[in-house]
């Protein structure tokens, strides 16, 4: 079995700067990533710098089996490693929210979209509707255009209001401000708009009084993002943190989006703080406070400005799909008292995506927090179990 | 809720739902308190197996009686409930194994339980992804699964009896004590708290004994009966040692549910890595390609274990009007229904179907 | 490269995912869900599992994440 001093998980923009801090620290270095290449979500398809650093991509966490080890499985094998101190970079996921329709299958994430395409499948030429909330939308919008969508509209559920102050705090960052009006140039984008419905082709928005509806060869809807919690909840460190990424078990570190939604500069910092302290550079770690807490105000003005509005709570009705994995209605997960009796009794959460969509679902709309997480982390295969290692 | 109950039932899972059906059906007003769902201890951790065993006659009288209540309330049990007719096999893996076959063949015969040997071909037909170089099994026929949480909430339901959802307290012949401080009052109270059943009745002889199961991604036709190693015999029947044995389980989804593993003495809910792996790796020697398949999810549950391997179900020697209802080990989705026509039957002092004696609380216990 | 998806051959750029064959291959369903609906991919990560098709004879792979090979087989359920 492989030990490293540092093993990351997650190779995203968190990761990788973690992975070079530890490494340039002197540590042997591990990163692990489910995604088939570094760079996580933001950096997908973009091949960054890797760090000297030995790099598992295609593999997930499945387990830890003791203290100190993790079980990881990839498409064609199953192995351990050990580690003296472990980051979790484990980044975030979109969130997702039923309406009628949500389901069809032209109605994807917006990063959800943009994956996708970034991943092969083609968009030039189709007819494209960005949706939901966040400044995640723009990007998505920016790139299709660039790829030879026609992206008809884009539209934020945020008031204008609140996204003009956003913009108004992304001038104390000039160079996101410059970013953001590039991106703004030459799209449709309304706020205060959400979907109400998809149907096959289309999708019905509304705004105000008017309600209508769009023409599309895809929707790209997601609502803001909702951090992998899931291996810190596996291992019961939590995801708070003290100044030095630390979460509350010793040797346990985590940064990026996994700890709060706060952006790529922030998981930058974030994640080069945990890799100075996760090899035991306290005081070069200690001189990136300073960055980090500058970061941490565009995290906060992000929350406020993105915030979602309680109209989307009633975009599901008792018939629409709240789990998609069972076919679960948002009917008959209302009836039960609380996550536990959904579960047993109408199988909502109990699929393959382990609640990571439905989860973020259910809590905004029935406020019902997920309260535990046993192995497997990812669907695994029970060969992955039921290895004899030492 | 009432100021006073006929009956008042300390514990939601399937055998105080059973409990709750059979008392209202003889006319009794009911209540039951579970602090959670309906279902949710060993109930939604087990296997749902509703099976024949033969550890003991007055096991077998049990869990027969049982498996023909389960077989007449087919008509009536919701679709959620996932009743599947799917018969067990007793898988043998060598010829000593295979005379524990048509030992219990000879056995069941006498009995009218409807079985049928497989030698090594019937079985491979039966159960393809069997490994070969097995020595056959016994096929019982009327043996079958359901989902149990969702069959026990079918029970209250049916009983209308009041849940109330607190933890019980305390329990005494008359009165459930609540956590909120109030309580119930009934003429009969019985504690079907399953694994936690001598926290409210210090004293009876149930132990916990953790079970690990994991369930699989949709693989319908995987397996098409439950399979079950004759070594599981030798797994329930210790008193001590930590076991597994193989046991592998079709559900409705086209899941394959599969376990099993014992171990006393393990209180904590966590799924235990080398345990889960000694366990899957049991499976595996049974069903070499499950160790493609994907697993979803595994869990944990406690059974509530005595001496003899029988549950405990009566009135309580010191306390006429305090029953029990617990002790139920791996055979609490089988004998749930019977459990509750013995309770309904002692409380209205009609003469049971099978005798009481062998389960009454304050009998000698050996381990045998 | 060349891969089958249900049968017939499909030309993928290097380093696209399964899900881009199966979109190229023009299908919009990959899957049934438990009630028979169409579905198809939703996060492009691999959390939601809706993307899943059978990769050589292996069922339940999640097409997203998956590099195609030369001569991989894909079958999807939609």
């Amino acid at each position: 079995m492989d030990r490293y001093d540092v093993l990351v998980v997650g190779a995203g923009p968190a990761g990788l700067a973690a992975a070079r801090a530890a490494n340039e620290s002197g540590a042997s270095v591990a990163m692990v990533d489910d995604n088939p290449a570094p760079g996580g979500q933001i950096w997908r398809g973009t091949s960054p710098a890797l760090p000297k650093a030995k790099v598992l991509c295609g593999a997930r966490v499945v387990a830890a089996p003791t203290a100190g080890r993790l079980t990881l499985e990839t498409f064609d094998s199953d192995f351990d490693v050990a580690y003296g101190a472990l980051v979790i970079a484990t980044g975030a996921r979109e969130r997702f929210l039923p309406f009628p329709g949500w389901t069809l299958p032209h109605v994807m994430g917006a990063g959800g979209l943009q994956a996708l395409a970034k991943s092969g499948m083609p968009v030039t030429g189709k007819r494209i509707v960005v949706a939901g909330s966040g400044p995640l939308l723009l990007a998505v919008a920016d790139y299709l255009r660039r790829h030879g969508a026609s992206v008809a509209l884009v539209v934020e559920q945020a008031e204008q209001a609140a996204v003009m102050r956003f913009g108004l705090r992304l001038a104390q960052h000039p160079g996101k401000l410059v970013q953001a009006m590039r991106l703004r140039a030459g799209i449709r984008y309304l706020t205060g708009c959400w979907p109400v419905s998809a149907e096959p082709g289309a999708v019905t928005l509304r705004r105000g009084a008017r309600t209508w509806t769009e023409r599309c060869d895809y929707l790209a809807c997601g609502f803001g993002l909702v951090p992998n919690t899931e291996l810190p909840m596996l291992l019961g460190c939590g995801t708070s943190v003290d100044d030095f990424q630390q979460t509350a078990a010793p040797g346990i570190y985590a940064a990026g989006e996994v700890t709060g939604i706060g952006g790529l500069d922030l998981s930058l910092v974030e994640g080069e703080i945990a890799g100075l302290a996760a090899a035991g550079q306290r005081d070069r770690a200690r001189r990136l406070f300073a960055a980090r807490e500058r970061h941490r105000r565009f995290a906060d003005a992000l929350e406020r400005a993105f915030a979602l509005r309680p109209e989307l709570k009633a975009l599901a009705t008792d018939d629409t799909f709240v789990c998609r994995c069972e076919d679960v209605t948002l009917g008959r997960v209302r009836r039960c008292a609380g996550w536990r009796e959904a579960k047993l009794h109408t199988r909502c959460g109990m699929g393959p995506c382990q609640g990571r969509v439905c989860g973020a679902a259910v809590e905004f709309l029935l406020g019902w927090k997920q309260e535990s997480v046993r192995p497997p982390l990812f669907p695994a295969r029970i060969g992955s179990l039921s290895g004899e290692r030492e | 809720m009432r100021a006073s109950y006929d009956v008042a039932i300390a514990g939601g899972g399937i055998v105080g739902a059973a409990c709750a059906a059979a008392c209202a059906a003889a006319g009794l007003s009911v209540a039951v308190v579970e602090p959670g769902p309906i279902g949710g201890g060993a109930t939604a951790a087990g296997m749902g197996h509703v099976v024949v065993m033969d550890d003991s006659p007055a096991q077998i009288a049990l869990t027969l009686y049982s498996r023909t209540l389960w077989i007449e309330s087919i008509p009536e049990l919701p679709a959620d409930s996932e009743y599947l007719p799917c018969g067990t096999i007793w898988v043998a893996a060598d010829e000593e194994e295979m005379a524990e076959v048509r030992r219990k063949k000879q056995l069941y015969d006498g009995i009218g339980v409807r079985t049928e040997v497989l030698g090594p071909k019937e079985l491979a037909e039966a159960e393809p992804h069997l490994r070969a170089g097995l020595a056959g099994g016994l096929l019982v026929h009327d043996d079958s699964t359901v989902y149990p949480p969702c069959a026990a909430r079918y029970l209250i339901e049916k009983s209308r009896a009041d849940v109330v959802r607190q933890s019980a307290a305390g329990i005494s012949g008359g009165a459930i004590r609540l956590s909120d401080g109030g309580s119930i009052s009934a003429g009969i109270t019985v504690n079907a708290t399953g694994a936690w059943a001598p926290e409210l009745t210090p004293g009876i002889e149930v132990r916990k004994r953790k079970g690990h199961l994991a369930i699989t991604d949709r693989y319908p036709g995987f397996v098409t009966h439950v399979l079950v190693e004759l070594g599981y015999l030798k797994s329930a029947h210790s008193t001590t040692a930590d076991s597994v044995a193989f046991n592998a389980q079709p559900r409705r989804t086209g899941q394959v549910l599969l376990g099993s593993s014992r171990q006393f003495g393990s209180e904590g809910r966590a799924i235990e890595a080398p345990m889960l792996g000694r366990m899957l790796r049991r499976c595996e020697e049974y069903m070499p390609e499950l160790a493609d398949l994907t697993t979803i999810r595994t869990w944990t549950g406690f059974r509530a274990a005595t001496p003899d391997k029988l549950p405990l179900i009566g009135p309580c020697p010191g306390d006429e009007r305090l029953y029990l209802a617990t002790g139920h080990e791996g055979l609490g989705i089988t004998t749930s229904l019977a459990t509750g026509r013995l309770v309904a039957d002692s409380i209205m002092g009609r003469t049971p179907h099978i005798p009481l004696e062998p389960y009454l609380p304050g009998r000698k216990q050996e381990a045998h | 490269m060349k891969i089958t998806v249900n049968g017939r051959p499909v030309d993928v750029p290097e380093g696209a995912m399964v899900s881009a064959a199966v979109s190229l291959a023009g299908i919009t369903a990959f899957r049934r869900s438990v009630t028979g609906e169409p579905r198809g991919p939703l996060c492009g990560m691999g959390i939601c599992f809706e993307c899943r098709v059978t990769v050589d004879g292996r069922a339940h792979v999640r097409s997203c994440q998956v590099p195609c090979r030369p001569g991989m087989e894909v079958r999807t359920d939609g």
